[in-house]
């Protein structure tokens, strides 16, 4: 599903080219649980936003369902990241104005979704990740395991194939982590695929497939 | 929209001052421009009380250009009352009013007073549209007859009657007597004259009481489809040809002059708005900046946006709908405070009438509207711009 040939990216600092990646070969079928593991620094971040579509190679082509999207137009990037992929990241990043429901509806207003059809689908994903009472607080009413929820239930309201996850668990607490990995297990049963970045082996273990990255080269898959 | 709102409420103090600023804009290029409008109105509706479709014939050939007037070489002939009569005959002419003006002594009872006394003709009350508050203005009778009636104004009745009778009571003017057969209605000053304050007496008894013979100047009235060119003409015509072929009046037109006045107060009053506009071009910078901090504040907003998949024309969108939003509720606070302060204008100065022009209301929002637009693009290309991925590491 996901094809990654001879991905390199490489960055302009102070004169010097920098290979953040190298020659990333890399496929992912549908319903995987991969994670992406190694040391700061060593180009997983990278790699997550390569996937993600954030961020365009230097060489190499990226294959999506078999259709080269390397070279695509940022707007319908855009819109295959809207209808692929759900983002859950480690700060969040939900908007503190907005309150818990906004902020799960935002996809679907982006993608043009009817208001009373967006009320329907914010409801029930609010009733399933068990946030039902928490609908009108704001970010900052919430616990931090409440807000990783809220971004789990705005990343895959949109039903994407394909979860990305850049470290979820490390701005939470041991239990609260838990639980959150736990939640992201469950989606995964239910066959979205799981691509989990994170530098703690504890959780890393857990994934079916695990990618180790050191110095931008994937130096084991497993 | 949803967010544009959000982002306006959630940062109340920093979105009021921008309103503030577009509002203030907006009320003063109202005020301004509506005050300058009504200055106009007062200025035309004055001169119209003066009469419409008037002309006035001044002896001598005195132009109105400045410079001085000729002491020396012509000596202009006087305009008489046939002269006048003459003008009368003219099928152009629909009212003739011959004006003599000196001052006399005037008394009734033990008092006694110098005041303005106009000798004319019944046609004065056509030309300068009187009203008559008792009794009947001059009858129409041979100019040349010394009638004793007058005209009393109202201010000058109080002044010697009071609340006693006055109609049929007799007035001394100079050395003769008048009865008097009518009152005028208090109309106020007009253009320096003050009608409330005179005497009004057939053209020949001013002719007596003054011992001369000549014209201050002769109103007419014209047809309203007479051609101002083709009428000047036969005036002169024919006061040249009753004064020997000379020609030795001037003619003023009410209606060019009121035109004058008119286009001289328009472009002051969009002068001072185009001033007022200014403060709009200030609400417009002033929007910028806020947006701009607006931008860097929210980056990662932003880059969450563009992650989960909003196109950058979207968030282009977002910022210049939240700019546009700005602009929108400071011109419609802007529009209100303005019309308030027109109205409370014309409250404290009844004189003025109350006149908010449309083009500068328009103008107003319009300019409001463009500037929000306007300085809200560069913020909203710049939030569009953003690399998702660098706005989204901001933390």
């Amino acid at each position: 599903m996901i094809s990654l040939r001879k991905i390199s990216r490489h960055y302009q600092q102070g004169g010097q080219q920098l290979a953040a990646l190298q020659d990333i070969d890399l496929e992912i079928g549908p319903g995987e649980y991969i994670s992406i593991m190694g040391p700061s620094g060593s180009g997983k971040s990278t790699l997550l936003n390569q996937i993600a579509l954030l961020d365009r190679p230097t060489s190499g082509t990226y294959l999506l369902h078999g259709r080269d999207v390397t070279g695509l137009p940022d707007d319908e990037q855009a819109r295959i990241r809207r209808e692929n992929m759900g983002f859950v990241f480690q700060f969040f990043h939900l908007i503190p104005r907005l309150s818990a429901a906004e902020n799960i509806e935002i996809p679907l207003v982006l993608s043009g979704v009817d208001s009373v059809l967006r009320k329907q689908q914010v409801a029930k994903a609010m009733l399933s990740f068990g946030l039902q009472d928490r609908s009108t607080h704001r970010p900052d009413q919430l616990s931090g395991g409440e807000c990783q929820r809220v971004a789990i239930a705005r990343a895959t309201i949109m039903h994407p194939g394909t979860l990305l996850a850049d470290e979820p668990t490390g701005n939470l607490d041991q239990a609260t982590g838990k639980q959150v990995i736990d939640l992201l297990e469950q989606l995964n049963r239910q066959g979205v695929t799981l691509i989990m970045v994170t530098h703690d082996p504890a959780i890393g273990e857990r994934a079916s497939r695990r990618v180790k990255i050191v110095d931008g080269r994937i130096s084991s898959d497993a | 929209m949803l967010l544009a709102f959000g982002a306006i409420r959630s940062h109340g103090l920093r979105s009021l001052l921008t309103v503030l600023g577009v509002c203030i804009g907006v009320s003063a290029v109202i005020l301004l421009t509506s005050l300058g409008n009504s200055a106009r109105s007062y200025v035309t509706g004055e001169f119209s009380e003066l009469g419409t479709n008037m002309i006035i014939v001044l002896p001598g050939r005195n132009e109105t250009t400045g410079g001085i007037p000729p002491i020396m070489g012509e000596t202009p002939r006087d305009l008489t009352v046939d002269d006048a009569l003459a003008l009368g005959r003219s099928r152009r002419i629909t009212a003739i009013a011959p004006l003599m003006i000196g001052s006399a002594p005037v008394s009734a009872g033990g008092l006694e007073r110098e005041v303005n006394v106009i000798g004319t003709t019944e046609g004065m009350q056509t030309v300068r549209h009187l009203q008559l508050a008792s009794g009947n203005f001059l009858s129409p009778s041979d100019p040349h007859i010394a009638a004793p009636v007058c005209v009393l104004g109202e201010t000058l009745r109080k002044e010697l009657f009071g609340t006693a009778k006055s109609l049929g009571e007799w007035l001394r003017i100079g050395d003769r007597r008048c009865r008097i057969i009518g009152v005028l209605a208090a109309s106020g000053v007009s253009i320096g004259t003050d009608l409330d304050d005179m005497v009004i007496v057939p053209v020949a008894t001013a002719q007596m009481l003054f011992n001369s013979s000549s014209l201050f100047r002769i109103l007419l009235q014209v047809g309203t489809h007479s051609m101002p060119d083709d009428t000047e003409r036969e005036i002169r015509r024919i006061i040249q040809d009753r004064h020997e072929g000379e020609d030795d009046i001037t003619i003023i037109h009410q209606d060019s002059v009121v035109a004058t006045f008119d286009e001289i107060l328009l472009v002051l009053t969009v002068g001072i708005g185009s001033i007022a506009g200014i403060s709009l071009a200030v609400a417009g910078i002033l929007i910028m900046n806020i947006m701009l901090v607006s931008v860097s504040q929210r980056t990662s907003e932003i880059g969450l946006l563009r992650a989960i998949g909003a196109p950058a024309g979207q968030i282009r969108k977002l910022f210049l709908a939240e700019a546009v939003l700005l602009s929108l509720i400071g011109t419609l606070s802007g529009l209100l405070i303005g019309f308030l302060g027109a109205v409370l204008m014309h409250r404290l100065y009844p004189v003025l009438p109350l006149a908010v022009p449309t083009w500068a209301v328009l103008a107003a929002a319009g300019t409001a509207m463009l500037t929000g637009l306007v300085f809200g693009a560069l913020p909203a290309i710049r939030a569009a711009r953003l690399n998702p991925v660098a706005a989204l590491s901001r933390r």
